[in-house]
């Protein structure tokens, strides 16, 4: 990837080495929607003029990963057919933005906010402590498929430091400390362990 | 100073419809009403309200720079807060919403349009499902919609949720991802105002300036100049966050001091601990030093003192903080969110990045400063939006106020201020 000689960029570097598999194992299942998600496409796709449905990009491929998991080959074959625009465009889209999968994750994934006020605070311990916990490093997802653990950038709540996103759950306020027992509650009992955003953390708190 | 953006957040109920019109909500818009899309635009000129996202802009000269000969036109709402140390748009969405919905509705009002787009960052999920039934509950009672209030003005807010790109909060970036696109930044000139999304002119507006235009058409140009010096009127909300006793949003005017701020608000710097620097605007301004505290919290005060005020978000530093893991730590973010549009950004982000890494690990030789300098100079001003200059700003403004502390590390061969918060291995290279 680097055109300089001595400074090669690392294995996993930049958002342009993500690359989708396109081989018949890799393009996945058939994908279409279901009638529940066509119906709420036909609904998003309304909000743009007529001649811009490419505009629908982004909520189409979450309206894909929703319904699968991640993104396939075929799940872009399918919403490029529905927007009128080419494979290439939606894998462009795909490709960039961070929030979208192109391999199976875990059943939780946990993103840990790395960025400054959240690593003040703590969220390099935090990483640790899940590091450990988990058994796999940021990026890698554990051998049962529960996990996936992810080290994202600032999620705007650096008043609550440190910030765990899992799948679109916010914790707030999370202690090194108390890192092990988060996993152990996600597994007893799922999301609804999850201290959620803003002012529920501060009403319980003041409480 | 009272709050007035932030008054009613603390109460269970204040991002309903029925709460926020008990508290004279939607009054502005019916005001705006009766006025003249124009008289609009000069009252919001008149109080000097300067765009809330980092730039200061004048929010009533760039709706008047709008080209009002074609059609259609459009808002699009600037709510893909994501600049490190920024948590107030997050605020004011979650407990506010209508007041948000009612500064679009006028925004729209004023500069012809009748589509507003609010463009919200794709980890806001729960902000957005508030967002979306606050906009519901408002077409139900007439706010949004066709002919709102019995005026013949027809305005209809739609949300787009982004998904995990810094870079779409620059402002032509954001209007590339509204449609359908990589979020990368377009050449400018042209501004947006006049070929903006759909090659349409366009408003692009942060969601604190917004909140601000029903407070301005409902009390008057005047009274929102009077509030702060002079050019820094109205409201502000400050992010708090780092070493600090009470992190959170602060609602004042721009008379405040940085020291009144994070000494008095926020309750100090934590543990006993002393302060070391100040980051007055987010990542990507230069810091200020202990000294410089007093410094009043208005843009062009920041300014002054050689450091901008950005969006406001206060990043305080105590004297545990090892300066070049914080430049480290910044360049990993800008090296993950640079958009891979411009090379000296794609390409230099990576190279401070890794220089910073070896220094930080002890690994570092004393030319490195002067590479560090010089890759700065390189990306600085040479890139489409300013997201290079933001970039090396953390580097540039520790080796400027910091450099003994580079020169530590590469003479020792380690960190010298290994702090409890931080990882007790070094943090793997993904």
């Amino acid at each position: 990837m680097s055109f300089h000689p001595k400074m090669a960029y690392d294995a996993t570097f930049h958002k342009s080495a993500r690359t989708l598999d396109e081989t018949d194992k890799g393009a996945g299942p058939p994908f279409a929607y279901t009638a529940e998600n066509r119906a709420r496409f036909d609904e998003i796709i309304k909000r743009y003029p007529p001649d811009r449905r490419r505009s629908a990009v982004l909520p189409a491929l979450y309206l894909a990963q929703y319904q699968q998991g991640y993104i396939t080959a075929n799940a872009i074959r399918h919403v490029a057919e529905l927007l009128g625009i080419t494979r290439a465009d939606v894998e462009d889209v795909v490709s960039f933005y961070t929030m979208f999968y192109t391999k199976p994750v875990g059943k939780f994934v946990v993103q840990v906010c790395r960025t400054l006020s959240c690593a003040l605070n703590g969220a390099e311990r935090v990483t640790e402590e899940l590091t450990a916990k988990l058994g796999i490093t940021p990026g890698q997802t554990d051998a049962s498929g529960t996990f996936t653990l992810v080290e994202v950038e600032c999620l705007g709540a650096c008043d609550r430091a440190p910030v765990v996103m899992v799948n679109d759950g916010w914790h707030e306020c999370l202690k090194p400390e108390d890192a092990s027992k988060l996993v152990d509650d996600l597994r007893a009992r799922g999301e609804a362990v999850l201290s959620g955003c803003h002012h529920v953390v501060e009403r319980t708190r003041n409480a | 100073m009272d709050p007035i953006l932030t008054k009613h957040v603390r109460e269970p109920n204040s991002f309903t419809l029925d709460f926020h019109v008990e508290h004279e909500g939607y009054a502005a818009l019916k005001a705006a009403l009766t006025k003249k899309p124009d008289e609009i635009i000069e009252i919001v000129k008149a109080s000097g309200l300067r765009g809330r996202g980092g730039a200061g802009f004048p929010t009533g000269m760039k709706w008047q720079f709008v080209d009002k000969k074609v059609e259609p036109r459009y808002i699009a709402c600037n709510a893909d807060e994501s600049e490190p140390g920024t948590f107030k748009d997050h605020l004011l969405m979650e407990r506010n919403p209508h007041l948000l919905i009612e500064g679009c509705a006028i925004g729209c009002y004023a500069i012809g349009a009748k589509v507003a787009y609010i463009y919200i960052r794709g980890e806001f999920l729960h902000v957005q499902g508030i967002l979306e039934r606050a906009i519901a509950d408002a077409y139900a009672r007439c706010f949004l919609g066709k002919n709102i209030l019995g005026s013949g003005f027809d305005c209809d807010v739609y949300m787009h949720r982004g998904a995990g790109a810094y870079e779409a909060g620059e402002e032509t970036a954001l209007l590339e991802s509204l449609e359908g696109k990589r979020a990368q930044p377009r050449n400018k000139p042209p501004f947006p105002a006049l070929v903006g999304l759909y090659n349409k002119p366009t408003a692009v507006n942060n969601v604190e300036t917004l909140c601000n235009v029903p407070l301005i058409v409902s009390k008057g140009a005047e009274w929102f100049a009077g509030l702060g010096p002079e050019k820094n009127g109205g409201p502000k909300l400050y992010c708090v966050s780092g070493h600090v006793k009470r992190p959170g949003v602060y609602e004042t005017d721009m008379k405040i001091t940085l020291r009144e701020l994070i000494d008095g608000h926020a309750g100090g710097v934590r543990d006993g601990r002393t302060l070391k620097a100040v980051n007055p605007g987010g990542s990507a301004v230069p810091i200020l030093m202990p000294d410089q505290l007093d410094t009043q919290a208005s843009f062009d005060a920041v300014q002054k003192a050689g450091s901008l005020l950005g969006s406001a978000a206060i990043i305080v530093l105590d004297d545990t903080t090892c300066m070049v893991w914080l430049a480290e730590n910044l360049l990993h973010f800008y090296r993950h969110e640079s958009c891979g549009k411009c090379t000296p950004c794609r390409e230099g982000t990576d190279w401070l990045y890794k220089i910073l890494r070896r220094i930080e690990r002890g690994e570092g030789q004393m030319q490195d400063l002067d590479l560090l300098s010089s890759i700065s100079a390189n990306i600085a001003g040479k890139t489409l939006c300013a997201f290079g200059d933001a970039a090396v700003t953390p580097v540039t403004t520790t080796l400027k106020h910091f450099r003994h502390e580079y020169e530590a590390h590469i003479k020792e061969g380690r960190c010298t201020l290994q702090a409890d918060w931080r990882a007790r291995q070094p943090v793997a290279a993904y």
